[in-house]
């Protein structure tokens, strides 16, 4: 990242700016990632966006619905997070017969509403 | 989890079943079996009262609605306009000498024009050979009309035949169960996904009707219209749910899948018109 024969004032500036920029990130990692989870429970209650509550049952969450399994113990049902991505992405990948709607491939959210939404449903 | 997965290898045999044979006789058995397993203590009749067969809470409230129906001023204006002389003199009577009962005799294939006819389709035919306006096939006057005949042919038996002797009218209806089977919209939904899957079940606090008598009853005085509508407006409506574009109002498409999901309830009994939240 930092060219060689440069300044060397320039040299230190950068590695100034690289650690100050790290610490920031690191609390900002926390920070957004909780930040992350609050916007995904608003997208998954949203009934324009997630409706995850039309089928799945969600601690806190008012009228849902019980075609699905309700949403609960996540980290022990997806030890993996990654599949759980996987299953909002295209559950019929998972079962060629599942009600669920493929919220990714069919951009019912996008990508990083996605994401958050995988964030918020991780914590439950 | 166990019944979960039970339901769904049902399921998988009962739409392999379904898809694999083509004797419409087949697929009516396998329909009315798979609801009765599904709905052991509902009698195959009540199944014409749609979701009040197994939403008891919602019945309370439907029987109460049903007491002073709200479809009952279009039934008499629908007598109205049947009894009413076109401009040329000649009334609906003309074109349908054996009305007013007549509604159970649709949906039907024409072997002829190669095409099913539903009762909407014979009206607006009967006023267009008359010198009069067609009607529009979704809201307005007619769902009057239809009130009206189906008020008339309460008690009659749903007896849709599909000619296995005619490719023509096995392809319609092929069409239309193909339809009703097939995934549309950005949400990914057959019909089948949330009447025959997922029937009795609950999407937020709405218990979810089943395919079986779905036909019987149309059309309905529908609370969230505020007003009567056609079989085809609903159709449109579900088709919008899932967020596909609809098709047009007795057009190829609806007319088989009413001509598919009509057969499924044969022998069941005629009770529209209804009245729905």
């Amino acid at each position: 990242m930092v060219q060689t024969g440069k300044p060397l004032i320039c040299l230190i500036s950068s590695a100034a700016v690289l650690i100050s920029s790290f610490t920031f990130t690191s609390s900002a990692i926390a920070g957004s990632h909780s930040d992350a989870i609050a916007e995904g429970k608003k997208i998954a209650f949203s009934r324009k966006k997630g409706n995850c509550l039309a089928c799945h049952m969600i601690p806190g969450g008012k009228s849902p619905g019980n075609i699905a399994p309700p949403l609960v113990s996540m980290k022990q049902r997806y030890p993996d997070k990654d599949r759980l991505h996987k299953q909002i992405w295209d559950a019929t990948m998972a079962n060629p017969d599942s009600s669920m709607p493929p919220f990714g491939k069919h951009q019912i959210l996008t990508d990083s509403e996605l994401k958050k939404v995988v964030d918020y449903i991780y914590s439950l | 989890m166990k019944i979960m997965l039970k339901i769904m290898v049902m399921l998988l045999i009962s739409a392999v079943t379904l898809s694999v044979q083509a004797s419409p006789e087949k697929d009516l058995e396998v329909f009315h079996k798979y609801f009765k397993q599904k709905f052991p203590d509902v009698e195959t009749a009540e199944f014409a009262n749609g979701v009040y067969a197994f939403d008891m809470a919602g019945r309370e409230n439907w029987e109460a609605i049903e007491e002073f129906p709200p479809y009952e001023p279009y039934i008499d204006d629908g007598q109205v306009m049947w009894e009413t002389p076109f401009k040329n003199g000649k009334t609906y009577m003309d074109c349908f000498p054996d009305g007013p009962v007549i509604a159970h005799k649709y949906p039907y294939w024409d072997k002829k024009r190669k095409m099913v006819i539903t009762l909407p389709l014979a009206l607006n035919e009967c006023r267009k050979a008359h010198g009069e306006k067609p009607l529009k096939y979704k809201k307005g006057d007619i769902n009057k009309i239809m009130s009206y005949l189906a008020f008339q042919a309460r008690g009659k038996t749903v007896n849709v035949i599909i000619p296995k002797d005619d490719p023509d009218a096995m392809a319609a209806y092929e069409e239309g169960k193909k339809f009703y089977f097939t995934r549309r919209g950005q949400l990914n939904f057959a019909c089948a996904h949330c009447h025959f899957q997922n029937a009795g079940l609950k999407i937020r606090s709405e218990m979810l009707s089943s395919a079986l008598g779905h036909t019987t009853h149309w059309p309905v005085y529908r609370s969230k219209w505020g007003t009567v509508g056609t079989l085809h407006r609903r159709f449109t409506g579900c088709n919008k749910q899932v967020r596909a574009k609809p098709f047009k109002a007795q057009g190829r498409e609806y007319r088989n899948l009413e001509y598919f999901l009509t057969h499924m309830s044969n022998g069941m009994i005629m009770n529209g018109p209804g009245a729905r939240k």
